[in-house]
């Protein structure tokens, strides 16, 4: 039986993970660490099948916790699904989540995720008070936004690459109700959406939007807004803590189950299922933090071929048009897929390779057809001309060349790991791909 | 409830001790490595910072001489505990137990000898108030003398043997003992196996173990599967079971 380790797309190469309660142990010689296997590409994949993976999902412990403050210190392989089911209950919300809560704390570090709120609170790592880390030379470090800023802020979005990441310290939000205030709404097409969208940022706390990315023409862009904010108490007037109901996708459907005539169905149907133009409605955090949660191996709906999720970022400054051209291409590549996020993004946070920049980001999954190469280099040559760059995260196909040069800050982050890792002795798949790391 | 775990830090363990914890059970922690129990401590008191605190004292399934001070620690701190649950145990592989006999000694002696001794503490601390809980994590390789865990299976039968006959003799005097078989789990025990199907996770495992506490049975076979898959390779034929690699 060969051994693999696979992405959520489904992209899977030769190798083992290591497990083990003790973390710090672990990751002695380990090349690279990884924890719920959420991210989409090769991201968390072995550059070579030989390489020591350290898998951090049983180093879980809650170390410390104030309850005055809210500063909670965990082991990096506690998920977010956990810390909610502790917390929630008891008042306690991160700072921010991003879009499915089956992730641990260290990969929310190394991928510097981001939310429905980054309009108002930035990416993760702007919460982050300290990391322990060892490091390439085997060593163990403490480091935060005062103590080794440098190595903190190149381990912040730094796809593990500058040390494993063995416990997190940040602060946890008072929330006032465990419930949600959500106002949606159906917007017609990507101008109204665009224009809606920055509306919405000034006023809501948490925002994002659904695009039916198989419209055109005059509806090109269409889809529907979800703003929300924490309930107060007298809203959610003693309701209890929603409860969550899992399902799981029990088998892999077949290729041809999702395609573009079944998606274009689907996206109607949600369209349209939003019937009334505004709705205001008080629901949970799963719902409205993580809906595709609810049913467990969703990835399994693409099939065997797999999927990848294209997630760019294009800056203010590029306009609407940059949008549309984006939308546009889509569409005319025929990247038919169900799901198309678009969001709003705040300022670009001091994480060397953190995504997130001031402008829109969109996000499409889309299944891995022969032609997938072709359709990613077109999104990323429109994104390079428009001056945005792509989430590492969600990527495995972006070319060493593209990634360069959307990648202003790239020099800085060498810089760094030449500083703290010169031999380049951690690595991944995606860092030989992009960094031209030694396989 | 007032239980002692050892082995609470890791594993399953961890994960029984968590569901206790959540459920108001008092808990006193015995482990090998004090930062280790400190951590683990720590880890139940922010799950809920209501509970009594969580104390703890050194016991090391290889240095017997830790067993009684420890129980009597225990003791003290909980002002006498009516559960004992030990998870912890020593493995490796029969690949690495072969080439080492020095090894293969610790094992057995870990797993077998001062698993039972430390029980013995524990039966006569619980008789002597006319009773509790025993909850002892013994293994399916027990069940059947089987190539891959030849050495770790032969010290389990023998643990499993000894819980089963704990059980006959003094259930009529208040002692409730539950062997707990756990097939292929995935913990930091087993890391590196290969994984077989029907593979368990620490915490669906904990659920099993808390349930079949609470009802007072004396076996348990979790995942529930493994009971099917133990009971079939029960039946094979020796001829068949030379041949088979498992």
């Amino acid at each position: 039986m060969v051994q693999v380790l696979a992405g959520w797309g489904g992209l899977s190469v030769p190798g083992r993970e290591l497990l083990a309660e003790d973390l710090e142990a672990l990751t002695r010689g380990a090349v690279l660490c990884r924890g719920l296997g959420r991210s989409y590409g090769d991201a968390s994949l072995p550059a070579r099948s030989g390489d020591k993976v350290a898998a951090s999902r049983l180093a879980n412990r809650i170390l410390a916790f104030d309850e005055d403050t809210g500063v909670l210190r965990a082991e990096a392989g506690l998920s977010l699904a956990e810390l909610n089911r502790v917390f929630l209950p008891r008042g306690w919300f991160p700072p921010v989540t991003p879009g499915t809560k089956f992730v641990t704390l260290g990969g929310m570090v190394a991928s510097d995720v981001h939310g429905k709120n980054h309009h108002r609170e930035g990416c993760f790592g702007a919460h982050v008070r300290a990391l322990r880390m060892r490091l390439a030379d085997d060593s163990v470090v403490e480091c935060g936004p005062e103590r080794e800023p440098e190595l903190f802020w190149a381990s912040v979005g730094g796809m593990g690459l500058l040390g494993h990441i063995l416990e997190v310290e940040f602060a946890l939000h008072r929330i006032p109700t465990a419930w949600i205030h959500m106002e949606s709404e159906r917007v017609a097409d990507i101008d109204a959406f665009l224009g809606a969208l920055e509306r919405a940022a000034s006023v809501w706390p948490m925002t994002m939007g659904w695009i039916d990315c198989l419209s055109r023409g005059s509806s090109l862009g269409r889809g529907i807004l979800m703003a929300g904010r924490w309930a107060t108490p007298e809203e959610a007037n003693g309701r209890p803590v929603p409860e969550t109901v899992e399902r799981s996708l029990p088998f892999e459907l077949p290729d041809w189950a999702l395609n573009r005539t079944t998606a274009a169905v689907l996206n109607g149907a949600y369209y349209w299922s939003h019937f009334e133009q505004r709705v205001e409605r008080l629901v949970g955090p799963d719902p409205f933090f993580y809906p595709l949660d609810a049913v467990l191996h969703w990835n399994r709906a693409y099939g065997p071929r797999g999927f990848t999720q294209y997630q760019c970022v294009l800056p203010r400054a590029a306009g609407a048009s940059a949008v549309r051209g984006l939308l546009r291409l889509l569409v005319k590549l025929g990247c038919a897929s169900p799901l198309c996020v678009i969001k709003d993004c705040g300022p670009q946070g001091r994480g060397l390779l953190s995504f997130p920049m001031e402008g829109t980001s969109i996000a499409v999954d889309m299944a891995v057809t022969p032609d997938i190469q072709r359709i990613v280099d077109r999104l990323n040559e429109l994104v390079i001309a428009a001056g945005g760059r792509i989430y590492l995260t969600k990527d495995r196909f972006t070319r060493r060349e593209h990634f360069r040069q959307m990648e202003s800050r790239l020099d800085d982050f060498s810089t760094a790991r030449g500083k703290w890792d010169p031999a380049h002795r951690l690595r991944s798949a995606q860092s030989v791909r992009l960094f031209g790391d030694r396989a | 409830m007032k239980a002692v775990i050892l082995g609470g830090t890791s594993g399953m363990g961890r994960e029984v001790a968590r569901l206790l914890a959540a459920r108001g059970d008092a808990l006193f922690l015995l482990g090998r490595d004090a930062g280790d129990l400190a951590r683990s401590a720590a880890d139940l008191t922010a799950r809920d910072p209501a509970h009594k605190p969580f104390d703890h004292a050194l016991c090391d399934l290889e240095r017997p001489e830790t067993f009684a001070p420890a129980l009597e620690a225990a003791d003290a701190a909980l002002g006498g505990f009516d559960t004992v649950i030990v998870t912890a145990a020593m493995f490796a592989s029969q690949d690495a137990l072969e080439a080492d006999v020095e090894l293969t000694r610790r094992l057995l002696t870990v797993d077998f000898a001062h698993t039972i001794v430390f029980c013995e503490h524990a039966r006569k601390r619980l008789l002597s108030r006319g009773g509790g809980r025993l909850v002892v994590f013994s293994s399916v390789a027990g069940d059947r003398g089987r190539k891959p865990v030849a050495l770790y299976g032969a010290a389990k039968a023998g643990l499993s043997t000894y819980l089963e006959a704990l059980d006959h003799k003094f259930h009529s005097a208040g002692l409730s003992v539950l062997c707990v078989k756990p097939g292929f789990v995935r913990t930091g025990m087993t890391a590196g196996l290969k994984v077989p199907p029907f593979a368990g996770e620490p915490d669906r495992v904990a659920r099993d173990v808390v349930r079949a506490m609470d009802r007072g049975k004396a076996l348990l076979y979790t995942p529930s599967m493994w009971a099917i898959v133990m009971f079939v390779i029960r039946q094979l034929p020796r001829l068949m079971m030379r041949r088979l690699s498992f």
